[in-house]
């Protein structure tokens, strides 16, 4: 099969703008956009740039746009796209280092800003937490997130208010609030009951799209959501009394 | 320049557990090739082992039953003394992650759920569901983030700088900006994984090119039991991506094209949970007997377990199953061959992970200490990670106040440095030459070829030759995509040089080794000898060529005995 793969090609350092370059690629083997990827670098041009590591979709390295989807190359079978034309940008919202390679930090502060860790005592509980497994399986949901960024840089909140913690920072809060051995205090996370926060999201569920491990991280948004409003609830009530 | 107490190399789950325990008051930093997520710790699936007991199957279960079972399943060349460590803190350390909020998938009772996994006396695997790995992985980063943790993330490291015995610090390629930078270090501790890809069929990620064992080497550290190579047996076919022996543990069979469970030839007592060597032995022997299917894998089918429990315990592999061979093992059984897996051989370091070289630590894959010997079991290697990783950042930190202050060390670095420039700027001014991935290609074709599961003197004198022939070639490398940043093709130019020494000392220890044990098998030697080689392989570099030289296995309670399964 014959396919041509028009790569968005960009280095700030030395160039004004980016700009497509095609590449001839031909194979009979089932490929992935990754391993055509890497046979074009080695084959036709060294210099061409993205990252990747653990080839099955679950390290997060190498989240690009493929034809127009959010996907990680790796786990996109080339036979698959039904399409001669392999169209393959970086991930918007973030700017170009170099080709396919974009600066993950802004989506990492993100992250960092709702304190991503577990927030317990510093005491080991003697042969561990009772915690009965429905109750854990209810994160599974959000544990399956490998970071990649795809719903970061699709999220068109995040794309227009740089102050908007994004999908993936909001699912994983959603995953330590509901974790039964969190005891982050309330005051901790009703800091994302801000525009930049939990009210942000414009429901549009571009998140849910184009998650490449299903993680629907705007449920998580959406169950914080009500989850903030019933505890602002019992606060009032309490204050009441 | 850049300074720190300790610089942990690599982000994985060695390197952060390390990260982790060293003392807060130190200045401490790890430098990692990739975003410390995207390391391969991440594709860890089925487990972690301890004696927790909490398997209703496993009640009876205890750490000295866990440590019996490593030294068996190692055929008898791990040392003793480090097995019985590490399983004894196994408990301890599960108990700590649980803690830290690592998910595991629970017992009625809430308690931590356990499965059966290969070469173990009682089911004491835990987990959660299939993404073990990922998990601990990502819990260990949020801590790191916690404890604000100091990250360069997309540097490689191209060198260890040692001198009198001494280690200096490291010299780096910044792939960001393309630079090389000398980072002083009081100790450095290396937690860089595995080398699955000198070998074509690998679980191993794209990344794992195993150069920092290769640059330790360099630097003076001698490497041990390197011909040691796991092969796991079931990778999914062509892709080789892992399908974990979670997978049998939940129950599932190895079945040969006469629909025969043909493990029962082979290990009729633990069936399709022997260990690790002893099944992809079976594997590859019912597929070269012409009892495979196409002539290149057999089925693990796991139908019978049926849909419910596969999707909820064993959910990544249907996952990957789906998106990577397009089939559902609810219906279809999974096409499945050995590949490389892990290195149970590594840079020699003792039980406290500390090196020969003074200031010069080790933890995890890239390491030796020795628990695997010959053969490592599944969940073993998650445990190792965590359980060492802590022991180095530790005993890293209890070493810093005893370094003292090389005067010239950062005149050395500088130089070493501008070296390193000089390469670079070499192997870009060519025109013409060797281009690096065509040299990788060649090699894991050797490695696979001639010094795969089953090896013999011919191939392996072979593979030899062919390695040398690699190593001329190597000297007109160049780099022909003349921008250095974000340049894979120069990170590979850097990583092939130490393949080319662990291919060598891979090779040679597993000429030298005339004997079977463990993962090393020998056509022409194929029964254990315990005279003449119950004994540790040390590899050092002498002059630019390896030697070879024999260390004691610490055997203080368990006297070798036949395996069977």
């Amino acid at each position: 099969m014959d396919y041509i793969f028009r790569i968005l090609r960009f280095d700030p350092k030395k160039e004004e703008h980016p700009s497509f370059q095609d590449f001839s690629y031909a194979t009979e083997e089932k490929k992935s956009v990754l391993e055509a990827l890497m046979d074009i670098r080695n084959e036709q041009d060294c210099t061409l740039s993205f990252r990747y590591s653990c080839r099955e979709a679950i390290c997060g390295s190498c989240a690009m746009v493929i034809n127009g989807n959010f996907d990680l190359a790796c786990h996109r079978d080339l036979g698959a796209l039904r399409s001669s034309t392999v169209i393959v940008e970086p991930l918007p919202n973030l700017e170009i280092q170099k080709d396919l390679v974009v600066d993950m930090d802004p989506f990492w502060e993100a992250l960092h800003e709702i304190e991503p860790y577990l927030h317990a005592e510093d005491v080991v509980p003697e042969r561990g937490h009772r915690i009965e497994d429905r109750e854990m399986e209810k994160i599974f949901q959000y544990i399956n997130c490998i970071l990649c960024g795809c719903c970061y840089a699709a999220c068109p909140v995040a794309s227009r208010d740089e102050r908007y913690l994004g999908p993936a920072a909001l699912a994983k809060l959603y995953r330590f609030v509901k974790d039964p051995r969190d005891q982050r205090p309330f005051s901790n996370w009703s800091r994302v009951n801000t525009e930049g926060g939990l009210w942000g999201c414009d429901t549009v569920f571009k998140c849910n799209e184009v998650c490449p491990k299903d993680v629907r991280p705007a449920d998580g948004i959406e169950a914080l959501r009500r989850k903030l409003i019933v505890e602002k609830v019992k606060h009032l009530f309490k204050r009441g009394r | 320049m850049i300074s720190h107490d300790i610089l942990v190399v690599g982000g994985g789950l060695a390197g952060l557990a390390a990260a982790l325990n060293s003392d807060p008051k130190l200045s401490v930093a790890v430098v990692s090739k990739v975003h410390p997520l995207r390391s391969h710790s991440v594709a860890a699936q089925g487990g972690i082992n301890a004696a927790l007991g909490n398997n209703p199957d496993g009640k009876d279960d205890t750490w000295e039953r866990h440590a019996f079972d490593t030294i068996k399943g190692s055929d008898y060349l791990s040392d003793q003394n480090s097995a019985e460590r590490m399983c004894q803190k196994a408990i301890p350390a599960i108990y700590e992650l649980d803690a830290l909020g690592v998910p595991f998938s629970r017992f009625p009772g809430g308690v931590i759920a356990q499965r059966p996994f290969g070469g173990a006396g009682f089911p004491r695997t835990c987990y959660a569901a299939d993404r073990t790995g990922l998990v601990i992985l990502h819990t260990l980063y949020e801590h790191s983030i916690r404890k604000k943790v100091r990250f360069y993330n997309e540097w490689l490291v191209t060198r260890l700088v040692v001198q009198n015995g001494k280690c200096l610090g490291v010299i780096v390629f910044d792939l960001a900006s393309g630079d090389v930078i000398p980072v002083q270090a009081r100790t450095v501790v290396f937690a860089t994984g595995g080398y699955g890809r000198v070998y074509l069929k690998t679980t191993n990620a794209f990344i794992n090119h195993g150069s920092g064992i290769g640059m330790a080497y360099h630097a003076g550290v001698p490497l041990k039991d390197l011909e040691f190579v796991q092969f796991h047996p079931t990778s999914l076919f062509d892709k080789n991506i892992l399908i974990t022996e979670g997978a049998r543990g939940e129950g599932g069979y190895l079945v040969n094209n006469q629909g025969k469970r043909f493990l029962e030839d082979y290990a009729p007592t633990a069936m399709e949970l022997a260990p690790r060597d002893i099944v992809a032995r079976a594997i590859q022997t019912e597929i070269d007997k012409g009892k495979g299917f196409e002539g290149e894998y057999v089925h693990l089918d796991l139908r019978h377990l049926g849909a419910e429990k596969i999707k909820k315990r064993l959910p990544g592999i249907r996952e990957i199953c789906i998106d990577f061979a397009a089939l559902d093992p609810i219906d279809t059984p999974i096409p499945i061959q050995p590949a490389q897996h892990y290195s149970m051989g590594g840079l020699d370091v003792d039980e406290n992970c500390a090196s020969r070289v003074e200031g010069f630590f080790a933890a995890g894959e890239c390491a030796c200490v020795s628990v695997h010997g010959a053969n490592r079991l599944g969940g073993n290697s998650l445990l190792e990670t965590v359980v060492f990783g802590k022991v180095a950042g530790e005993e890293a930190s209890k070493r810093v106040p005893q370094m003292g202050i090389t005067p010239n060390a950062q005149q050395i670095l500088l130089e070493e440095a501008l070296d390193q420039k000089s390469r670079f700027e070499a192997w870009r001014k060519r025109d013409s030459g060797e281009k690096v991935h065509r040299l990788l290609n060649r090699l894991k074709v050797v490695m696979s070829d001639k010094v795969g599961i089953f090896r013999n003197k011919k191939d392996l004198s072979e593979a030899l030759e062919d390695i040398s022939q690699l190593r001329e070639d190597y000297k007109n490398i160049y780099i022909s995509g003349k921008c250095l940043r974000y340049s894979q093709e120069l990170v590979n130019i850097i990583e092939f040089e130490s393949m080319l020494d662990l291919a060598e000392v891979i090779t040679s220890g597993a000429l030298t080794r005339e004997e079977t044990r463990g993962s090393h098998f020998r056509t022409d030697f194929p029964k254990r000898d315990d005279k003449d080689w119950l004994k540790h392989t040390m590899v050092t570099l002498e002059d630019g060529k390896p030697r070879i030289s024999y260390q004691e296995v610490k055997i203080d309670k368990y006297e070798p005995t036949e395996r069977k399964y």
